[in-house]
């Protein structure tokens, strides 16, 4: 598609939705027409159009902005670029933006930084530099139109893609002072702008990408097309851990289109010209592996070797005050344990990598969620040294915490180099090997005591907890027996400061499944456990849920959370039988968010979830457009867990496959998503500005927030999930 | 030789009859806005239309897709105008990571050929076969009204 189709196409956008009522407050932008490049990533050297390495003008004054960071559905293509341009003070409409070259991070020294994006980070950690690059370009221009004016460049100032000399009333377009500016050297880098100075960032814009995801030219990983390329299917040993010892692969080798059967020391892959005859190839192979001992467990042993661990010994995490002896001493002492099992991630675009790998360069196509480090590892894989790797970032069909680790281009290297494949190859895994190669959300399981006092206060809180250790399953040292990840939502980042008496004790435990990060991370089990039990404190306390989390906090984001979702919910208005509502409220990722679910039970004990209210406080945001969407979609996600997510393991291997057996939530089933923002902005404890994240944060308050609900609608507390193991007919009411 | 008409186009391809037509489609044409999700007809990422109807073209063996005419998401703008499914998942910037988006526009496309006025349930029918990881629904009903012209 080029550029001026895209044009044309977002004109016509915007003609035909003024017509049907002009609600597009956004897209109202004259003439506006920022997107993507048609090729998504950077070229990997330096142009003659470029002022620095992140902003390149055309003589046509299209203005380049690279984005280090990757776009999974979260947004960040089109924040960073906002911040960008924020700086710059360019004319929006003439944006185009491609993914800053992976190779000349290598090259030039981090000049992107650190390119991984995960964490609900992409805009929480990257403003700084990324702020410094635009103002910096835009200084560059400014000197460079002052020094062809013979005029102090105080005096000149950036409007919109020109700079201006306000006495004389001489303007110079961007594109001309490119060649200039780019020779500028400056005494000193300009200040950046704060959030109060902002004009563009902070505003309500359409996403860079919609156009292209609506129309099918969006290039994905999966999407690579190079010339002469072969395609793989590749098959892990089913036991994590285990190896291959032998295939017979006579019975494929003739098969129409069939180039390779490439054994691995873990794996088996078939190479064809189609992807199809790969995988159907694949599927006839009997392969013979040795899964060892781990070859001999399953679920049922876990779930009992996690709970039996509950009872110690436990590294102490949190310890404020004396929690021990105060539930010891006290009168009104509430308990329970809740489990919740190893979640896939099950990305909508299954794992892939395209490589083209010869003598003295390896070229990658695919996307990722931390392209600098699998481009060092592919260093690793291959010999070769990092700057000859290329990676050419793609969009990602979904991140969720699995596209940081590069598993799929390991295969993919470790394939062509093993069948001496010297023409583009893409390896994609097929949906069952996504599923079952997946490194999965950790299990856990917890027991929290807390304490009341005669008239309902929450004197403390004691909480034991066995959980699996992203740290320890990546390989990573987890000092003194503490991962962070583990504790996130009981430990440390609680949106809570006034329990006097708070103990959190853990135990890190994994098995052979691997475990890593899985959207929202600690907080997508242990904000369910937390939430769901100080709903339960709430009630045993005969207290209002939402005046029972006031008691424990006077944090202020804490406090606008919860007065915003009072607000929006409606909280404390009577529902019909059968009908209830539920909060929670969350510190994750940098952020907090609260939210208010209303479900129904309907007859036969199926929950339905009608809507879902969300409030959050991520401090500063760039575009309030995709901090809703990223709200919606990650309580969605989160339901989806919730409802039906589940992994287990029968003989050391993953059960399930596909979307048959790991089940999705659907459109029909889905709720309503109301957002709204409570930005309290303010600063660190440096003195910077405040940003949170929201990829994640949306996604953690959502399980506690529907079991709280279930349990206001029916009197049942759910206390492991997915709930689809639940039949609510058949619990016990509280 | 198997014969398929795409987007108007005719393509005459030596491949094998039962050859999903999602691959045939993906790799031998060569158009790779039709995803491929699940291979099982569960998450509907391969939705084309075929003869004006959604269909799960992993599904589909290329056999039973010759003689009809089969449009994928490249096939939907007229003129470089794009249809005002795609116009209204613009304006409402229903995609996320936009993977399951060229099927989830195939599939409202089709409901608004057939019932050019959907209700609730007409939505909850023709929708419920394709997932979304991203969790877009919220927007994927309003941009269907808003195509219908109910926005
Ligand atoms: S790929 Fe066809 S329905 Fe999923
Ligand atoms: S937008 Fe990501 S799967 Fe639908």
């Amino acid at each position: 598609m080029t550029r001026h189709e895209k044009l044309s196409r977002r004109e016509f956008v915007i003609s035909a939705a003024t017509a049907t009522g002009g609600l597009l407050v956004g897209l109202t932008v004259p003439g506006y027409a920022a997107e993507f490049a048609d090729q998504t990533w950077a070229a990997d050297s330096a142009d003659p159009r470029e002022v620095n390495a992140w902003v390149a003008i055309e003589p046509d004054e299209t203005v380049i902005l690279r984005c280090p960071m990757a776009e999974m559905g979260q947004g960040t293509g089109s924040g960073l670029p906002m911040l960008l341009a924020e700086e710059l003070e360019c004319d929006w409409s003439k944006v185009k933006v491609e993914f800053s070259s992976v190779n000349r991070n290598i090259r030039e020294h981090n000049i992107y930084g650190d390119q991984l994006t995960a964490g609900s980070r992409g805009i929480r950690t990257s403003w700084p530099y990324v702020q410094q690059a635009g103002a910096s370009a835009r200084a560059r221009l400014i000197q460079a139109a002052a020094m062809k004016w013979n005029v102090p460049a105080k005096d000149c100032s950036a409007v919109q893609g020109k700079v201006v000399h306000k006495a004389s009333g001489r303007s110079l377009s961007f594109g001309a002072l490119v060649a200039d500016a780019a020779k500028v050297k400056l005494a000193a880098e300009p200040a950046i702008k704060t959030p109060d100075q902002f004009k563009f960032a902070g505003t309500r814009q359409p996403r860079l990408d919609s156009p292209a995801k609506s129309d099918g030219s969006a290039k994905f990983g999966i999407d690579t097309r190079e010339k002469g390329q072969l395609f793989a299917s590749i098959m892990s040993c089913p036991v994590f851990g285990g190896k291959l010892v032998s295939v017979d692969d006579s019975a494929v080798k003739n098969r129409r289109g069939i180039s390779h059967v490439v054994k691995l020391d873990d794996a088996v892959a078939v190479v064809a010209d189609n992807y199809w005859r790969a995988n159907e190839a694949l599927k006839l192979l009997k392969p013979v592996w040795d899964g060892g001992a781990a070859a001999h467990t399953d679920s049922a042993q876990f779930n009992k070797a996690y709970r039996d661990a509950l009872d110690g010994p436990l590294v102490t995490a949190r310890n404020d005050g004396d929690a021990r002896s105060v539930i010891a001493k006290s009168q009104h002492v509430v308990t329970a344990e809740y489990e919740t099992p190893l979640l896939a991630h099950a990305t909508m675009e299954p794992c892939n990598a395209t490589v083209h790998l010869t003598k003295d360069r390896l070229d990658i196509w695919m996307g990722s969620q931390s392209a600098l480090s699998n481009a060092e590892m592919a260093a690793e894989e291959t010999g070769l040294k990092p700057e000859q790797i290329y990676f050419h970032q793609m969009y990602l069909g979904g991140g969720f915490g699995r596209r940081t680790f590069g598993d799929e281009l390991r295969h993919a290297i470790r394939v062509a180099k093993a069948g001496n494949i010297d023409v583009p190859l893409q390896l994609l895994w097929s949906r069952e090997q996504d599923m079952r190669a997946d490194r999965y959300r950790p299990q856990s399981a917890i027991r929290l005591k807390g304490a009341l006092s005669p008239d309902g206060k929450l004197e403390a809180l004691y909480i034991q907890s066995v959980c699996g250790s992203i740290a320890m399953s990546t390989g990573r040292k987890v000092p003194d027996g503490i991962d962070g990840t583990a504790l996130e939502g009981i430990g440390p980042s609680v949106p809570y400061n006034k329990v006097p008496n708070w103990y959190t004790g853990q135990m890190l435990k994994n098995t052979h499944v691997p475990v890593a990060y899985w959207r929202a991370v600690g907080g997508s089990q242990n904000c369910f456990y937390l939430e769901s039990f100080i709903d339960e404190l709430a009630h045993a306390a005969g207290r209002d849920p939402l005046e029972f989390r006031r008691s424990l906090t006077d944090r202020v984001d804490s406090v606008a959370v919860l007065n915003k979702l009072e607000q929006i919910s409606g909280w404390g208005k009577p529902m019909p039988a059968g009908r209830g509502r539920g909060l929670s409220l969350v510190e994750n990722h940098g952020a907090v968010g609260g939210q208010v679910a209303e479900v129904t039970i309907q007859a036969n004990g199926a929950v339905k979830v009608d809507r879902i209210y969300a409030a959050t406080d991520a401090y500063h945001v760039v575009n309030p457009n995709l901090v809703d969407a990223q709200i919606e979609g990650g309580a969605i996600f989160a339901m989806a867990a919730m409802m039906y997510g589940e992994i287990t393991v029968k003989n050391g291997a993953v059960v399930q496959g596909n979307f048959n057996d790991y089940r999705m939530l659907r459109l029909p089933d889905a709720p309503d998503v109301v957002t709204a923002l409570a930005l309290t902005g303010g600063k660190d404890k440096d003195g910077k500005p405040k940003w949170g994240g929201v990829g994640e944060c949306s996604v953690a308050p959502t399980a506690a927030a529907i079991a709280n609900a279930i349990f206001a609608a029916s009197g049942k507390r759910i206390r492991s999930l997915p709930l689809k193991n639940i039949r609510l007919t058949e619990l016990a009411s509280l | 030789m198997i014969t398929l008409k795409v987007n108007g186009e005719t393509h005459s391809l030596d491949i094998e009859k039962e050859m999903p037509l999602l691959w045939a489609i993906r790799t031998e044409i060569g158009l790779t806005g039709t995803k491929y999700g699940c291979g099982i007809a569960q998450c509907g990422a391969c939705t084309v239309l075929v003869d004006g109807k959604a269909v799960r073209s992993c599904s589909l063996p290329v056999a039973n897709a010759e003689g009809k005419e089969i449009t994928t998401i490249e096939g939907l703008s007229h003129n470089g105008t794009l249809n005002k499914v795609q116009q209204a998942w613009i304006a409402e910037d229903v995609p996320q990571c936009g993977y399951c988006q060229s099927g989830q526009v195939m599939a409202a496309t089709a409901l608004l050929n057939r019932t050019p006025n959907p209700d609730e349930s007409d939505i909850d029918a023709a929708m419920a076969g394709n997932i979304c990881r991203c969790g877009t629904y919220v927007r994927i009903r309003r941009a269907i009204k808003r195509a219908a012209g109910k926005a």
